[in-house]
């Protein structure tokens, strides 16, 4: 049968504040276990929550990054459940009245193409610690670092409809958060971690199929292997007229398959109510527009800004923008070289290859922008070749200096000179009677190829820095004054 | 020295006549001998209480002048402690020894008053008998074959015994106010917000209020001058500007209306404890106030939402002491479910159970709108009964309890009678309004509690209707026997 899939995503942004959700201890990653967390991660007895205003901040520039609904009256409640590294034995959550309602964005397809997908809501809540089970000889280790870090958990629609768009949600979404700096969306650290939901139905039908969930996949690769695998799965239960187990699965990178973790049939009461510690957070009218005024240009406008002002295609503009520092590199760029094509393709080709070849982030760049867009403007005003550049900027890849210097050093600064290039013109035709005898011969179709024999010479001479335009000016004014040479 | 109010036992250290150290010892030797009658400290820290004392000294000789420097009191065993034991009255925390102050303790601490001791309760506050502590009901110093009430028990009968002239007490349902009427004492259960719940140890966070005990108004209103104002830790605490409560104590009644709600007076109410009343509220008439009969019509559903609300709060406030980073531990679990079903059933008592099972019940899928969303409904008409009556009353009286102190083990297998106790107090916590239980006179020898009600944060228009009282009578004045060293 055809199917049609159908899948929502929930995920879990830890949000970039400098201290937790409800308490004041750090939440920067990496630390030794358990140096993190205060007497409030810790649930000591008596100890109480107090919201961390950054954390509802970042929450509403989310939601008006989507242009989502604002809840101007938002509720904390308890989820309730145990779990040795969940200290209270409930977890801060939002259940009937989010920070977030509804809203949604445009995801951008591979083949440029793009589909708005549906936000239902997104809430704060309170990540819980990590449990370590290696090491600790048949007990159980608890690191509470974690517990307390603030999560905006963002849910999705069942809008997605295979894993290319889901992964290209995911990286929409990941371009969003790192364009707002609310998260640092740093996937291997668990910044955006992902729940899948996943159903089959017959292409054609409306009703939704019976769902799976897989639980925490954290990168897009993952996502994708993880829903291409569980398609085929739910596929073949249905097809052998079987039904899908509405349940929790784990995704296993290792083995690359789902399995089950826990059916929903015994799933938790989690017995939510409104947490009595916190009162309900009141937002001001004002406050959300002094937010809105703030926004950074968001990655939709800056790809049409690209496209209008820069005349960039989509997909140039589409890569560009995708990373805020990538969009700023690139405008330093322009700005400081004032060709914004050239300056695209050098940022793209040469810039990003040299990135994946080191496998360097962008700020690990050792060609600054402004440098780059030195190096351009040396072949905007012809000082040397676009051939001749890549060799510049390799030498400024390999911290040799800005290009001024390597051209330089190097001596490559293009020959304009026209006595010295007539001095090459000569010896190369010179030097080369047969040839001349061949060109003076050949019919006018002929002698531009065999004009091209020459050239080369000469920009071998010239070790490639002589004026490739002057040069075939000399030469063809060389080449008829041997003509009539021997014409007389 | 023990029977001075704590104003005069003020102005006796800045006059000299006596010292903290001295005041201290003569109250660490009053423990000592005769708290073994009342068993109402868990614990004692003389070695604390002789150090803070001489640090309270060494204030006082710098010319430091706080009306409560160098005054001893009593903690319940509710509010954490830096270095000593809390317990909670639960074997649960029997080993559990916080390393930070509760806001409450630690703003004492700083106003120079010297700790005795931590004082008995009711397990985790959860009880009206103060017999429900892991370490062992309490006495009445009235009638020790009776309950001192609960569940701050152990501070209502370290003052009422003379143990202590101030202790501070927590009141989730009537907890400060019963304790105080059966005991013969003052106290205060403020406006819910008013007194910081940061490092007291939670039992039902929406109702949950810290307050003073004493034997009078105005030794209430100087304690409760340390205890009260905003704390940014408590998102709760109301921010509020706190008044000085012993300015208005001598303010004249003249003109107060004071409300009389027909529901406190009707069945239920001994009569004899309903005279004591009558003869209280007689003398505010003769000082000018006018006596108003009131309604407020759904006090009788105040018992069903206080038994939802409170449980369905403490199921989930109790669901951290689960054996993993302190309190508690079970003997060699097997597992993870072994750990947490050994070290609870075993950490904690049959009442903390009961209403863990009531709570857990109230908020299950299914449940939550009939039960815990209800009780939220009929909580708000509860509250604007008490609004609507504040429209013509200025105060609101009746008694605190139904009748006088009870036997020991009278109610102790019977949850349900012990439950109907708090028939008139639970209603002030579900409104968060500030309610006082002054001394109205004895039933066989066992004393009457009147309970003055307040509107929100009229904390000091209560401790003026206590003190005028007190000015009129001397019911807050007598002390039990069996107190002569």
């Amino acid at each position: 049968m055809n199917w049609e899939v159908v899948i929502g995503l929930e995920v879990h942004l830890q949000l970039a504040t400098r201290s937790k959700i409800f308490s004041g201890a750090a939440t920067e990653f990496g630390a030794q276990p358990n140096t993190q967390a205060c007497a409030v991660d810790l649930a000591m007895p008596g100890m109480l929550p107090v919201l961390n205003e950054q954390a509802v901040r970042y929450a509403v520039m989310f939601g008006l990054g989507i242009g989502a609904d604002i809840g101007l009256r938002s509720v904390f409640d308890r989820k309730n459940y145990f779990y040795p590294d969940l200290p209270k034995g409930y977890q801060i959550s939002q259940f009937q009245a989010p920070v977030v309602g509804r809203g949604e964005f445009e995801i951008q397809l591979e083949d440029g193409s793009t589909r708005s997908i549906g936000i239902t809501r997104a809430h704060l809540e309170e990540d819980a610690g990590k449990s370590l089970h290696e090491d600790f000889h048949g007990m159980t280790g608890i690191d509470l670092n974690r517990a307390g870090t603030p999560l905006l958990e963002i849910v999705s629609e069942p809008d997605l409809r295979s894993a290319e768009e889901a992964v290209a949600y995911l990286k929409t979404l990941h371009s969003l958060v790192t364009y707002l700096g609310i998260s640092d969306g740093n996937m291997a650290e668990g910044s955006m971690r992902c729940d899948i939901n996943l159903s089959l139905r017959p292409r054609g039908s409306s009703t939704l199929g019976t769902r799976a969930e897989i639980k925490n996949v954290n990168s897009f690769r993952f996502v994708e292997k993880a829903i291409r695998h569980e398609i085929e799965r739910q596929a073949d239960i249905l097809e052998a007229g079987g039904q899908v187990v509405q349940e929790t699965r784990l995704y296993d990178a290792d083995r690359d398959e789902t399995r089950s973790m826990r059916s929903k049939e015994v799933a938790n009461d989690y017995r939510y109510f409104p947490e009595p510690d916190l009162l309900p957070v009141v937002i001001d009218e004002a406050w959300v527009e002094s937010l809105r005024a703030s926004l950074p240009e968001l990655p939709a406008a800056k790809r049409q800004r690209f496209i209008s002002d820069y005349g960039l295609s989509t997909y140039d503009a589409g890569v560009l923008a995708a990373s805020r520092p990538l969009a700023d590199y690139y405008e330093t760029v322009v700005e400081g070289c004032g060709d914004a094509k050239i300056a695209a393709n050098w940022v793209q080709v040469e810039l990003l290859g040299q990135l994946n070849r080191g496998e360097l982030e962008l700020h690990q760049s050792p060609v600054a922008a402004t440098a780059l867009a030195g190096l351009i403007r040396r072949i905007l005003d012809h000082s040397i070749s676009g051939k001749i550049a890549k060799q510049v900027f390799e030498a400024m890849w390999a911290g040799e200096g800005d290009a001024d210097t390597i051209i330089a050093a190097r001596g490559l600064r293009q020959v304009s000179d026209s006595g010295a290039l007539a001095a090459l013109v000569d010896e190369v035709v010179s030097g080369n009677p047969a040839q001349v005898a061949q060109y003076l011969a050949a019919d006018e179709g002929k002698r531009k190829k065999l004009a091209g024999f020459f050239v080369g010479q000469i920009m071998k001479l010239s070790k490639g820095q002589a004026n490739p335009q002057m040069v075939n000016e000399l030469l063809n004014q060389k080449l008829a004054a041997a003509g009539s040479d021997g014409e007389s | 020295m023990h029977e001075l109010s704590v104003a005069q036992l003020s102005l006796g250290l800045r006059e000299k006549q006596f010292s903290s150290l001295e005041l201290t010892r003569r109250y660490l030797d009053r423990i000592r001998a005769l708290d073994g009658q009342y068993n109402s400290f868990v614990t004692v820290d003389e070695e604390g209480a002789l150090a803070a004392a001489a640090a309270a000294d060494a204030r006082l000789a710098a010319g430091e002048t706080g009306p409560l420097l160098g005054i001893p009191l009593a903690h319940k065993d509710i509010f954490c402690t830096r270095g000593i034991r809390t317990s909670c009255g639960s074997r649960m925390l029997d080993n559990f020894v916080p390393p930070y102050d509760a806001t409450v303790t630690s703003r004492l601490r700083e106003a120079g008053t010297v700790m005795l001791g931590k004082t008995n309760m009711d397990e985790f506050a959860m009880g009206s008998s103060n017999e429900s502590s892991f370490y062992g009901p309490v006495h009445n110093p009235w009638r020790p074959d009776c309950v001192p009430g609960g569940s701050s028990g152990g501070s209502a009968a370290a003052v009422a015994a003379r143990l202590a002239p101030l202790a501070t007490g927590t009141d989730t349902g009537g907890s400060i106010r019963q304790p105080a009427a059966f005991c013969g004492i003052t106290g205060l259960k403020p406006t819910y917000g008013r007194v910081s719940r940061l490092g007291m140890v939670a039992f039902a966070s929406s109702l949950d209020q810290g307050g003073p005990m004493a034997r009078s108004a105005e030794d209430c209103a100087l304690l409760l001058n340390a205890m009260a104002g905003f704390d940014p830790l408590d998102s709760t605490s109301s921010e509020l500007p706190v008044e000085d409560y012993s300015a208005g104590l001598q303010q004249p009644l003249a003109g107060l209306r004071i409300g009389l709600p027909r529901e406190y007076f009707g069945q239920g109410l001994d009569a004899a404890t309903g005279e004591r009343i009558h003869a209280a509220l007689a003398l505010l008439e003769q000082q000018g106030a006018k006596l108003v009969d009131i309604s407020l019509p759904h006090t009788g559903l105040s018992i069903p939402t206080y038994y939802i609300i409170a449980p369905a709060e403490a199921s989930t406030n109790l669901s951290r002491f689960d054996g993993v980073r302190y309190g508690y531990r079970c003997t060699q679990p097997q597992n993870l479910h072994d750990l947490y079903t050994r070290s609870r059933q075993e950490g904690f008592g049959d009442e903390v159970k009961r209403r863990i099972l009531v709570g857990t019940y109230a908020l299950s899928a299914g449940y939550y709108d009939a039960y815990y969303k209800k009780a939220q409904q009929v909580r708000r008409l509860i509250r604007q009964d008490f609004l609507d009556a504040f429209d013509a009353v200025d105060v609101i009286a009746g008694p605190t309890t139904p009748g006088p102190a009870f036997a020991l083990g009278a109610k102790g297998s019977d949850p349900l009678a012990m439950y109907l106790e708090d028939v008139y107090t639970l209603a002030v916590n579900l409104a968060g309004l500030p309610g006082m239980s002054v001394p109205a006179g004895m039933v066989d020898g066992r004393p009457v509690g009147l309970q003055l009600i307040g509107q929100h944060f009229q904390e000091a228009r209560l401790l003026n209707v206590g003190h005028q009282l007190q000015q009129a009578s001397d019911w807050h004045l007598q002390a039990p026997a069996g107190g002569e060293q």
